[in-house]
């Protein structure tokens, strides 16, 4: 390996844990798509800013873009306030807008100038180790590097410092005022944050990418916990390891770094969405049938208890009058004898001593929705899991 | 070039003339399916199908290597169908928020498009050039038979929404009440969602990617500004969208070097904030005016009701008192005062003023509906 390739691994890993932390962020306060947003938006903020300084490398060029970026936020919300349409559809009005005038601005005043559009949608990850930072004539490494290395640096001494903070700003705003941190503060250095990263980052890996790396690692580790210290945690562990993965494989295939970059993000996200154990797809579908298979069985084993008759009790009267397939009924049946609550004789059904109890104890769970009542039936039982 | 001019040249050149149907009836469409977009509050929803609509375009060309615009676009439509139905799988199987779903199905595949892109330029003999106007538009590459397929679909989507409007309406309105009416909410739901996506998607050559949910979302916006009933609020959109099509490239046509997409986009911009600003009832410039109104009667109601309290005390209703004493009350001011004159409910004579007995009705009248006596 050599060290061009390492840099530009380590660049995009870097990256990928300054947009993993603000996305998590962003996921849990639900305004995802503000990233979105910032990210095109920042386009007229780096003309504009180029336009003053005529530097395409300048460090104000950040700072301007990052000042579009939270303006866009501002205007978001003014918009939003004035209740004349929803959020989304404010989000939605923004940035196009903010983006047509970049690249308008680009077409007229910018032709001639290295400030091309599909750089800054996907960015030149591959380039970045030839842009260098000298001192006298030491070799400091790449500009990139130094940028998002200092950005990293930020984010996370703002991480550690108002963790806290961030934390219950999040979770209930409402607590956070009345013990005094002002939400509307923190609210906006989340902005400001966000749009300093996508705006450092972008010139690496591009708007695009900028979004993919803030929302997929959130959004996969949202799916396997629900601590938030874990959760930013692997929402950096599954950034660095796309970043990597994705790295390889645009080397295979001789394509964007950016783009085989996102779609590891998404693959990542793909099997999690499918294999979470308690939140992914087959989990999910796998305990909603069983909930209804249990339903079910509570519904049957009510309806023996307020049955004597003979003929209500008989196996063929499921079909009937219930109205259960013949399936779901056998499915019924055998849960409830492994369980031994019914014992059946001559197609007859009859509550055991343990159905009868169960199915009290189900009732008075159901009235009074009270724990501890149906607490040794949870392991066998996802109903009563939550 | 005058108006005129260029109005003669829209009629007698061809492309121009194309290119100018072309998006007039993409905005008109866009505006009214749009519609059902904003009000459903999928906004962001045409954003993130524009973007997933890109592999597919990609896909298409890479498995039948042809570059004819109907077969690249069906692979869109298909990228954009699957983008759609997982932010629904990830909505409605998991606790993630909407917002997560549509920014995470809009980078990665995205970003996944940019990748096939980038592949297929790395191939050898492979024409792939101008793939890349799906990312911004390029108006100037439509054709004739561009045109007639977006007039198709938009024929088709009227006829649709002709014949489902009250199912649309009611599902868009009080989705369980059209459940318990015992329609199939879900076909309803998937058939708008399917026009929707095919809409962005016949943008996407004329827009491109990035600026396609603007198309959707702006006319829509701007045109519920002006109305509160559907009809009005769809028929309104479709018109704004065909305008701001048609401004947009007379616009980029004149001058030199402008794209045509990021123009129309700004053209619906501006639309909006018309609206925003302007529209008589919801606007923001009459609101501050009917505010500033309400607030000039009250402070008009509170100073007669000021002056009924000191008339009050005197047999006489018309004695006149000094203008001087009503200076210590907040609501008072000399325009307040010519105002009441001017309605006939105060004399002044000098420095002092009597109430009028018209005057003292009002204000008992004033003083009764408040109820604060009793």
């Amino acid at each position: 390996m050599i060290s061009a390739q390492l840099e530009i691994q380590l660049i995009a890993s870097l990256t990928a844990v300054a947009c993993a932390i603000p996305g998590t962020f962003l996921v849990l306060r639900k305004m995802a798509m503000i990233s979105d947003a910032i990210s095109h938006s920042i386009l007229p903020g780096l003309v504009v800013g180029f336009f003053i300084t005529q530097d395409l490398n300048s460090p104000w060029l950040i700072l301007f873009a990052a000042i579009t970026g939270v303006l866009t936020v501002v205007l978001v919300e003014k918009i939003q306030q004035t209740k004349l349409v929803k959020e989304d559809t404010a989000i939605g009005l923004v940035f196009p807008a903010l983006f047509s005038i970049g690249v308008i601005l680009i077409a007229q005043y910018a032709n001639d100038v290295h400030l091309d559009i599909d750089a800054v949608l996907l960015g030149e990850l591959a380039f970045t180790p030839f842009d260098r930072v000298f001192y006298g004539d030491v070799d400091l490494g790449p500009k990139s590097l130094w940028v998002i290395g200092s950005i990293l640096l930020v984010t996370l001494i703002m991480l550690f410092a108002f963790f806290k903070e961030l934390k219950i700003s999040t979770f209930d705003a409402g607590l956070a005022t009345s013990l005094g941190f002002s939400p509307l503060i923190i609210h906006y250095g989340l902005m400001s944050v966000a749009s300093v990263t996508t705006v450092g980052a972008f010139d690496a890996v591009g708007a695009i990418l900028v979004v993919a790396l803030m929302i997929a690692p959130a959004a996969s580790a949202y799916l396997l916990t629900t601590n938030l210290k874990k959760m930013l945690a692997l929402a950096c562990f599954f950034g660095v390891f796309s970043a990597i993965a994705g790295y390889w494989m645009a080397h295979a295939l001789d394509a964007s770094i950016a783009g085989s970059m996102t779609t590891m993000l998404g693959l990542v996200f793909l099997l999690v969405y499918l294999f979470a154990p308690a939140k992914g797809l087959f989990a999910v579908v796998y305990r909603e049938k069983q909930q209804r298979t249990e339903v079910s069985l509570i519904t049957f084993l009510l309806h023996l208890q307020n049955h004597s008759e003979p003929e209500e009790r008989h196996v063929k009267h499921l079909n009937e009058h219930i109205n259960w397939e013949k399936v779901r009924s056998k499915t019924v049946l055998n849960l409830a004898q492994k369980n031994n609550m019914i014992t059946i004789e001559n197609d007859l059904v009859f509550l055991t001593e343990k159905g009868e109890e169960f199915t009290a104890k189900a009732i008075e769970y159901i009235l009074t929705n009270e724990e501890g009542l149906i607490e040794d039936m949870k392991d066998d039982f996802f109903l009563f899991r939550g | 070039m005058g108006i005129t001019e260029y109005i003669q040249l829209v009629f007698s050149d061809y492309t121009l003339r194309t290119i100018t149907l072309g998006t007039a009836v993409l905005g008109a469409v866009t505006g009214m399916l749009g519609s059902f977009a904003v009000l459903r509050k999928q906004s962001l929803l045409g954003d993130a199908i524009s973007h997933a609509a890109l592999p597919g375009i990609a896909l298409a060309f890479l498995f039948t290597g042809s570059k004819d615009t109907n077969i690249l676009l069906i692979g869109a439509l298909i990228s954009g169908l699957i983008g759609t139905f997982w932010i629904r799988g990830i909505t409605s199987k998991t606790h993630l928020k909407s917002d997560t779903a549509l920014g995470l199905i809009l980078s990665v595949f995205f970003g996944f498009g940019m990748l096939l892109l980038t592949f297929i330029q790395k191939q050898p003999n492979a024409n792939q050039a101008g793939l890349d106007k799906y990312l911004f538009g390029q108006a100037a590459t439509l054709v004739e038979s561009d045109v007639w397929l977006m007039t198709i679909v938009t024929g088709i989507c009227l006829i649709v929404l002709l014949l489902f409007w009250k199912e649309f309406k009611i599902l868009l309105f009080d989705k369980d009440y059209a459940q318990t009416l015992g329609f199939n909410t879900k076909i309803i739901d998937v058939l708008i969602t399917s026009f929707i996506v095919l809409a962005i998607v016949l943008g996407l050559q004329t827009v491109g990617v990035v600026l396609m949910s603007a198309m959707l979302l702006a006319p829509a916006a701007a045109a519920r500004q002006w109305t509160n009933s559907l009809g009005m609020m769809v028929v309104l959109a479709a018109i704004l969208g065909a305008f701001a099509g048609i401004i947009g490239t007379g616009i980029s046509a004149t001058q030199n070097n402008l794209s045509t997409g990021p123009v129309i986009v700004l053209v619906a911009s501006v639309f909006v904030l018309f609206s925003f600003i302007f529209s008589p009832k919801r606007g923001l410039l009459f609101k501050q005016i009917r505010l500033i109104q309400n607030r000039n009667d009250l402070e008009l109601q509170k100073t007669l009701t000021f002056m009924y309290h000191i008339v009050e005390d005197h047999d006489d209703i018309s004695h006149p008192h000094a203008i001087r004493i009503l200076n210590n009350f907040r609501g008072y001011s000399k325009k307040g005062l010519r105002k009441l004159i001017d309605k006939n409910y105060v004399v002044v004579k000098g420095e002092m003023w009597s109430m009028t007995p018209k005057g003292f009705e009002v204000a008992k009248n004033l003083y009764n509906q408040n109820g604060k006596d009793d």
